[in-house]
């Protein structure tokens, strides 16, 4: 228990954010044919397979050393966007997102390529978190072990698209834990593997928090959240609707969902 | 375990000035030119690990792997051989060993042509990526130039032995062949940086890159003599046909390569442009490549 009266230091600063992506494609019905693409370059209006989403509105909050922070919401509450944005891999349009030295994002689609061996994912993966090729290489077996592939014979040789959705999760899950990070964002994918590996990975992010870090987890398992977060964070629409201790913010996003 | 009370920071602090007591930095800032060169140097072992892979991957389905490096250039020439060698006879004129000057164009603009192709789609097509890591996000168009090149190695050990056995001596000029490349090889690397950006900002682009690139090629004397060009242009279109950068460097190639080659300039004056087209080239990329760097993740 850290003394409570000991100033506490900030690692993430969202002052006021929103951000703004654009999504191609995907037109409206009526859109489609020549004639209609001309008219709009013609009267000037906005391409209709350029749309703009406005995932963040308006967010500020402080996360402190040693915090492990859950977010809620439904989906599409722009829980993963708020992530990417502390991350600083999708700028804020307005506002600010500032953070102690490079906050990591445990993405679901990371670097890994299907047609290649796990083991060599591994190695890939450890070189675009910036570890050195020496690093790296001393990493693999440890990452390797730690994900629990090679328990059902040799996958680790094998191509990745052989693996099974939850191996997958759980090989990047173990390459992202595998470096320390000052400030490290999981998107969901405790979820994915099975009971034991869960207990393993939750044991993983306890070890990262206590080598002073901040955790930010985002799940749609109440059990995850409250088993691994005592402060949680609750998204609807770009906006917060609730920050708290996890018990209270869980308590007011179940009423509500359950409207 | 800390306790965590309500959010907000309790002192009453501005947010900005709590952040910077505290020494953070806001994630969106855009690094300088020099230290973004120095970020590019520190990630240069997962550059050439992503290239690696994205090869072995992009012939990972198929039978004979890597040796399709090999055999594309090959079957290639096979084709401009029979073709040009075989049905159309293509003899005399103003060149002598035409089939050694028709590859070398076609291997050299190839190898453009692709980087300029992949360069455009490299920072739309990996958007997954660019929002899941942090990276220089040069390091996504630079891997595309060292997939390209480790291609283009393999072109040109067909073009040896091609120039070779149409009769061609070896000579000291061959030496000069590295540095063409050189030159040729950071030109493409300004071009595939340039149009990353111009391709993740203006999707539309992709779709007239072929238009473009076919007006280029014939441009830039690829399938016929340069005095196709030279003997009857005057004036600015001459000048516009001399200056073009892939003219310069298929010039020098077939120069060093092969004996008994007209040129549209003289050699010194070619080379001269080849290293202003390439120094041009990759500043003009980067620095534009550089301005954009915090706006890849919004697509």
């Amino acid at each position: 228990m850290a003394d409570p009266t000991e100033e506490r230091v900030p690692t993430v600063v969202v002052d006021d954010a929103h951000v703004v992506y654009k999504v191609h494609g995907s037109p409206a019905s009526g859109t489609g044919s020549p004639i209609a693409s001309l008219k709009r370059l013609v009267t000037r209006t906005k391409m209709a397979n350029i749309r703009e989403v406005h995932a963040i509105k308006g967010i500020s909050f402080v996360a402190y050393k040693g915090e492990a922070i859950g977010l809620v919401g439904s989906n599409g509450s722009g829980k993963s966007t708020l992530l990417r944005a502390i991350a600083g891999l999708m700028p804020a349009e307005r506002g600010a997102v500032y953070a102690a030295g490079q906050p990591s994002l445990l993405g679901v689609n990371a670097v890994l390529m299907n047609d290649l061996s796990g083991e060599r994912n591994v190695m890939l993966g450890c070189l675009a978190m910036g570890m050195s090729p020496a690093d790296a290489k001393a990493k693999v077996k440890e990452i390797v072990d730690f994900s629990g592939i090679n328990e059902r014979g040799e996958f680790s040789t094998m191509p990745m698209r052989t693996y099974s959705s939850g191996m997958a999760a759980r090989l990047r899950f173990s390459i992202s834990a595998a470096k320390k990070h000052d400030v490290l964002l999981i998107d969901e994918a405790l979820a994915t593997g099975d009971a034991r590996f869960r207990r393993r990975s939750e044991q993983r992010i306890r070890d990262l928090r206590a080598d002073a870090g901040t955790v930010f987890l985002v799940s749609h398992s109440d059990s995850t959240i409250r088993d691994t977060c005592e402060r949680s964070i609750w998204l609807e629409s770009g906006v917060i609707r609730a920050d708290g201790p996890t018990e209270d913010v869980l308590k007011e996003y179940a009423t509500f969902m359950s409207k | 375990m800390p306790q965590t009370a309500v959010a907000d920071s309790g002192t009453g602090i501005p947010l900005k000035e709590l952040a910077a007591r505290h020494g953070l930095h806001s994630a969106a800032a855009l690094p300088s030119l020099p230290a973004y060169f120095r970020e590019i140097w520190a990630y240069r072992h997962f550059i050439t690990a992503y290239s690696a892979a994205r090869i072995t991957s992009s012939f990972g389905q198929t039978r004979l792997g890597t040796l399709w490096q090999v055999m594309t250039p090959i079957l290639n020439a096979a084709v401009y051989y029979l073709i040009f060698g075989v049905l159309l006879n293509t003899k005399g004129g103003d060149v002598s060993n035409f089939i050694a000057y028709l590859c070398t164009g076609v291997f050299l603009f190839g190898f453009t042509q692709t980087v300029t192709q992949a360069g455009i789609s490299s920072i739309h097509g990996n958007l997954g990526l660019i929002r899941a890591l942090h990276f220089p996000r040069a390091a996504l168009p630079i891997s595309i130039l060292l997939i390209e090149l480790r291609n283009m190695t393999a072109s040109m050990t067909v073009l040896f032995i091609i120039v070779l056995a149409t009769g061609e001596p070896l000579t000291v000029e061959w030496l000069l062949v590295p540095l063409i490349l050189a030159c040729l090889a950071t030109f493409n690397c300004g071009l595939a940086l340039f149009g990353a950006r111009l391709g993740s900002k203006l999707t539309d682009i992709r779709q007239l890159v072929p238009f473009f690139i076919r007006v280029w090629m014939y441009g830039s004397a690829v399938l016929y003599p340069v005095q196709r060009f030279t003997d009857h242009l005057h004036g600015w279109k001459l000048w516009l046909i001399e200056a073009n950068p892939m003219l310069v460097y298929i010039e020098l190639m077939r120069h060093s390569l092969m004996e008994n080659v007209k040129l549209a300039s003289p050699v010194s004056q070619l080379w001269i442009e080849a290293g202003v087209w390439a120094a041009l080239m990759f500043s003009v990329g980067i620095v534009y490549f550089w301005r954009g760097e915090k706006g890849y993740g919004r697509g």
